[in-house]
C-alpha cells in the first residue's frame, strides 16, 4: 500500500534543543496508527511540523507524493490533513453549531463571500447541523459553546475536524481531560470514522491506544524508537524500559 | 557632522531611559502602557516646579523628579493596573489612554500649554570645541555620563543581584517563575515603580531636549513603541541599541532634511517591520 | 459516500428548524426599524439642531468602520483617523481642484482611504498587538506631518480653503440651515450600514469572529486568515474615508485635526461607548458624544480632554459593554423580574 502521509528526514531545533530527531514516517492510506511516547517527547511538536503550524529545520513532509513542506497551514487543511488539538481550540462566545457551520462553509471555500448571509446558506447549515446529531449534540447546537461541558467540548473540537471532511486526520491527545462518564461517546465517534480517512493519534491513554490502533509508533527524545503492531510493542523490551523508567522518575 | 551623531546619541540615551520602564513592563506583565510618557511628563514638571518655582538646584531636582515619579507609579499600579494585567488588550489600551488624556489635560490646565524653558547652572551649559564640525554640548555630554551610569548600575543589578536575576526569570517566563516561588506580583511592583521613576529621570533630564508640553505623553508614545517593539523585552542591549538607532537617525534626519525631519521615525519603523517584524534582538516583545 | 464525509449527500428537511433559528439570528429586529425612523422625525421635529445630528451621522460611520476592525476582527487600531482624513482630504483637494460633485468626491475619498487600508494592512498583521498599536498609530502620525508639511496642498495648518461641493444631483444645494447635509449624510450612513450588516451576516462575517475569538484556530479550520483580515482592514479603511469625505462636504473645509491622534481616540471612545461589536454601538456612542460635547460646550478644553480620559478609564472597570451593553443588560434583568423567559 503506498504511504499517504511521510516525512522524510525531518528535524527541528529550537536553539541547541533537538525537539525533532530524525523523523521518517509512512503512514498508509486508511492506517489506524498510534504515536506514544512520554511527556516531552516530541509528539506534539511532530504534529505541528506536520500541519504546517511549525516549520521544519531540515526533513520535508509529504502529502499523497506531494511535498508540502513549504505549505501553510490552510493549504494542508484544503488538502484534506487535518488535525484537533490537545487543548480544546473552540470559539467560546459562538455557537456548535455556527462553529461547525464556519467549517463547513470554509471546507466550501464560502468564507470569502461577504455579500450573501450565513442564514442563506442552507445546505452548509443543515450539513452542520447533521453532523452535530451524529456526534449527540444537536441539543446544544444553539448554546455558547463556553458553556458546555468539558467532554461535549472535546466532542466538538473532533467534529470541526470531521466538519472538514479530512483525508488524513491527526488526533492530538483526544482523551486529553475527558472525565470518565464522558468518554464513550468519544470512542464511539473515532470507532466509526470510515476507512477512506487515513487517523493518526497521538495519545497517552493506553487503554485506548491498544483498542484503536493497528500501528504504533514509539517516540523518545524526538526520534523514532521502535514502529510496529501492538502486540510486538508491548512485548519490546525497550519500549518497557523507557515507561518504567517514566514510572520510576514519576 | 560628528556633532549630529553626537547629539543622537544624547537623545537615544535619553529614549533608552524612557522606553526601557516599558520595556519590563511588556516583558513581565505583557501590559502595554501607553501612559508611560505621562510619568515622563511628570518627572520633567516636577523638575520645572521644583528649579522655578523653589529655585532648586537642577541636580536635586533629578532624583526629585525620580521618586515622585516612582510614587506616584507605584500608587497607581497597586489601585489600577495591577486589575487590569489579565484584561484584553484592548481594555489596556482604553485604560492607559485615560490616563494620558487625564494626565495631559491636568498639566495644561496647572502648567499652562506652552514649552518648559529652563535655566541650565552654568557649569552645565555651553560646548567645547573638540575640533572641526564637532562639537561636544556640555549639558548632552552630562546626559549621556548619567544615562550611561544608569544603564551600568541596571545592568550589574540585573546580572549580579538575586533581585536581577529574580527579574529576569519573571520576563522570561512568569508562569514558571511564580511556580518557582518568586514573588512576580511584588517584583513587579517595584520594577513599574522604578520604571516610571526612570521615566520621570528622563524626563527631567531631557526638558531642553525633547520639548516639554502638555503633549509630550502622546508625542512620544510612538517612539516608546518603536523602541520595544523594535527592541524587544528580554534585554537591555535591545532596548539601548534601538533607542540610539532612533535618536541618532531623528536628530540627523531633523538637521539634515528638515524638511522631512520628524517623518524619518515613521520610515526607519516601517523599515523595521518589513525586514524583521519580531524585533532585532532578544526576545521578541511577543503579545 | 464522499471519502471521509460521515453525513449523507442528501439534504435532510429534519435540519430547517436549526437553519430557521440561524436566520431568525440575523433578522431585523423592531428595535432597528424604530432605529432607522428616528433620523427622519429628527427632521421635522428639531430642525434647527440639523447640523449637529450630520455630525452624528458622519462620528457614527466612522466609528461603525472602527467597529468592525476592532469589534469583529480584533485589530486594536490607534490610529484610524489616517484613513478617515485621507478621505477628508481626498474629497476636499478634489472639490478645491474644481470638481465639486459630492457623489464621486465620496467615492473618491473611500478609494483613497481603501488603497492606504490595503497597502497598510500588511505591516498591520506582521507581529503582534504591540506591533499593530505601533504601526497604526505611525502610519496616521505620519500622514499627519505629511498634511503639515505639504501645505501647498493641504492648506496646511489653516485648512483646506476653497472647498466648494456642487449641488446633489444637480437639485440640492448644501444649503446653511444643513438640511441637505444632513439628508445627504443620514443615506449615506444608512447605505453604508446596510452593507456592513450584510457583511457582518455573511460567512466571511463568521469567520472574522472566528479570527477574533481564536486566531489560532482558524488556519487549521483551512482559513487563510491573513487574506480575511486585509479584506476587513480595506473595507473599515474605506468606509472611514467615506466618512472623511463626508464630513469635508457637508462643512466644506478640511483641516488637519481630522488626522490627528485626537481623532482616532475620539472614535475609539464612541465605539466602546456605544458598545464594541454591535454596529449600532457607533452610532449610539457617537449621539452620546456629540450631544455631551453640546451641552457641554462651555467648558474649557482641558476640562474635556480629561473627563474624556476618565470616561476611558471609567468605561474599562464599570461598562465595558458599553451603553448598548448596559441595555442589554437592564433588558435582561427587566425580562426576569417580568417573568418573561
Amino acid at each position: 500500500m503506498t504511504a499517504t502521509l511521510e516525512t522524510r528526514g525531518l528535524f527541528m531545533h529550537f536553539g541547541g534543543l533537538t525537539v525533532t530527531n530524525d523523523v521518517n514516517l509512512a503512514i498508509e492510506r486508511g492506517a489506524r496508527q498510534a504515536l506514544i511516547g512520554a511527556n516531552g517527547a516530541g509528539k506534539t511538536t511532530l504534529v505541528n511540523l506536520l500541519t504546517g503550524a511549525l516549520t521544519p529545520t531540515a526533513g520535508r513532509v509529504i502529502l499523497d507524493g506531494v511535498d508540502i513542506t513549504g505549505e501553510p497551514q490552510h493549504r494542508r487543511v484544503a488538502r484534506g490533513l487535518v488535525r484537533t488539538f490537545q487543548v480544546n481550540q473552540l470559539f467560546p462566545g459562538m455557537s456548535p453549531l455556527e462553529a461547525t457551520a464556519l467549517a463547513v462553509a470554509q471546507r466550501q471555500g464560502a468564507t470569502a463571500r461577504w455579500w450573501r448571509s450565513l442564514a442563506s446558506h442552507s445546505a452548509v447549515i443543515e450539513e452542520a447541523a447533521a453532523l452535530l446529531d451524529r456526534l449527540g449534540l444537536l441539543d446544544c447546537a444553539h448554546e455558547q459553546t463556553g458553556a458546555l461541558p468539558y467532554g461535549r467540548q472535546r466532542l466538538l473540537e473532533i467534529g470541526l475536524a470531521l466538519a472538514l471532511e479530512p483525508s488524513v486526520l491527526l488526533l492530538d491527545e483526544p482523551a486529553a481531560g475527558v472525565p470518565e462518564g464522558e468518554s464513550a461517546e468519544l470512542f464511539a465517534t473515532l470507532a466509526e470514522l470510515p476507512r477512506s480517512v487515513t487517523v493518526l493519534l497521538i495519545e497517552h491513554d493506553m487503554d485506548l491506544v491498544f483498542r484503536f490502533a493497528e500501528r504504533i509508533t514509539v517516540l523518545v527524545d524526538g526520534a523514532i524508537l521502535v514502529e510496529g503492531p501492538p502486540a510486538q510493542i508491548s512485548a519490546d523490551p525497550r519500549v518497557r524500559e523507557v515507561y518504567l523508567g517514566e514510572a520510576q522518575h514519576g | 557632522m560628528l556633532t549630529v551623531l553626537f547629539d543622537g546619541i544624547a537623545t537615544g540615551a535619553l529614549l533608552f531611559m524612557l522606553a526601557l520602564g516599558l520595556s519590563v513592563t511588556l516583558g513581565i506583565m505583557n501590559f502595554v502602557n501607553l501612559a508611560h510618557g505621562a510619568f515622563a511628563m511628570l518627572g520633567g514638571y516636577v523638575a520645572v516646579v521644583l528649579l522655578k518655582g523653589w529655585g532648586v538646584p537642577l541636580l536635586w531636582c533629578l532624583p526629585a523628579a525620580f521618586l515622585i515619579s516612582a510614587a506616584v507609579g507605584m500608587v497607581l499600579e497597586r489601585t489600577l493596573y495591577s486589575r487590569l494585567y489579565g484584561a484584553s488588550p484592548l481594555d489596556q489600551v482604553l485604560f492607559t489612554i485615560g490616563i494620558v488624556f487625564a494626565s495631559m489635560a491636568m498639566a495644561s490646565y496647572f502648567m499652562g500649554a506652552q514649552h518648559q524653558i529652563i535655566q541650565l547652572p552654568p557649569f552645565l551649559g555651553g560646548q567645547f570645541h573638540v575640533f572641526a564640525g564637532f562639537d561636544v554640548g556640555v549639558y548632552r555630554l552630562f546626559l549621556i555620563v548619567v544615562c550611561g551610569l544608569i544603564a551600568l548600575l541596571l545592568h550589574i543589578m540585573l546580572t549580579r543581584t538575586r533581585f536581577g536575576s529574580q527579574l529576569r526569570a519573571s520576563v522570561d517566563n512568569a508562569r514558571v517563575a511564580r511556580g518557582m516561588g518568586i514573588d512576580v506580583d511584588r517584583l513587579f511592583a517595584i520594577t513599574f515603580a522604578v520604571g516610571s521613576g526612570l521615566a520621570g529621570l528622563a524626563g527631567a533630564l531631557g526638558i531642553e531636549i525633547l520639548d516639554l508640553d502638555p503633549t509630550f505623553p502622546v508625542k512620544f508614545m510612538v517612539y516608546f513603541l518603536i523602541v520595544v517593539a523594535v527592541g524587544g523585552t528580554g534585554t537591555l542591549g535591545g532596548p539601548l541599541a534601538a533607542s540610539l538607532v532612533l535618536g541618532i537617525c531623528d536628530v540627523a534626519g531633523k538637521y539634515y532634511i528638515s524638511e522631512v525631519g520628524a517623518f524619518i521615525i515613521y520610515t526607519v519603523m516601517v523599515v523595521m517591520l518589513i525586514v524583521r517584524p519580531q524585533g532585532l534582538f532578544g526576545r521578541p516583545a511577543v503579545r | 459516500m464522499k471519502p471521509g464525509s460521515l453525513v449523507q449527500n442528501a439534504v435532510l428537511p429534519r435540519y430547517r428548524a436549526e437553519v430557521a433559528y440561524l436566520r431568525g439570528l440575523a433578522a431585523w429586529r423592531p428595535a432597528e426599524y424604530v432605529f432607522w425612523i428616528a433620523p427622519v422625525l429628527l427632521y421635522f421635529l428639531l430642525p434647527k439642531q440639523l447640523v449637529l445630528f450630520s455630525q452624528v451621522a458622519i462620528m457614527g460611520l466612522f466609528a461603525i468602520s472602527l467597529d468592525l476592525i476592532l469589534g469583529y476582527a480584533g485589530v486594536i487600531s490607534l490610529g484610524h483617523a489616517a484613513f478617515f482624513g485621507l478621505g477628508g482630504y481626498a474629497a476636499g483637494i478634489l472639490a478645491q481642484q474644481g470638481w465639486g460633485e459630492p457623489l464621486s468626491g465620496l467615492a473618491f475619498g473611500g478609494l483613497a482611504a481603501g488603497v492606504l487600508g490595503f497597502a497598510t494592512s500588511f505591516l498591520v498583521l506582521r507581529g503582534s498587538d504591540l506591533t499593530r498599536l505601533m504601526v497604526t498609530l505611525g502610519i496616521s502620525l505620519m500622514l499627519f506631518e505629511l498634511a503639515n508639511k505639504m501645505r501647498w496642498l493641504t492648506g496646511g495648518a489653516d485648512g483646506l480653503q476653497g472647498v466648494e461641493i456642487w449641488p446633489l444631483f444637480g437639485v440640492w444645494r448644501f444649503d446653511l440651515y444643513g438640511r441637505t447635509a444632513y439628508c445627504y449624510s443620514i443615506v449615506v450612513l444608512f447605505l453604508s450600514f446596510l452593507i456592513i450588516r450584510r457583511i457582518v451576516h455573511s460567512p466571511f462575517g463568521l469567520a472574522l469572529r472566528g479570527i477574533r475569538e481564536n486566531g489560532r484556530r482558524m488556519p487549521a479550520l483551512g482559513t487563510p486568515v491573513a487574506r480575511r483580515l486585509v479584506a476587513v482592514y480595506t473595507i473599515g479603511a474605506i468606509f472611514a474615508g467615506v466618512a472623511g469625505a463626508l464630513l469635508t462636504e457637508t462643512t466644506q473645509f478640511v483641516s488637519l485635526d481630522v488626522l490627528s491622534f485626537d481623532k482616532s481616540a475620539e472614535a475609539l471612545l464612541v465605539v466602546v461607548l456605544g458598545g464594541a461589536g454591535t454596529l449600532y454601538g457607533g452610532v449610539v456612542g457617537a449621539l452620546a458624544l456629540i450631544v455631551a460635547q453640546y451641552l457641554l460646550s462651555g467648558l474649557t478644553p482641558e476640562y474635556w480632554q480629561f473627563w474624556t480620559g476618565i470616561a476611558f478609564i471609567a468605561l474599562v472597570f464599570f461598562a465595558r459593554g458599553g451603553i448598548l451593553g448596559l441595555a442589554s443588560r437592564m433588558v435582561a434583568v427587566l425580562r426576569r423580574i417580568s417573568g418573561v423567559a
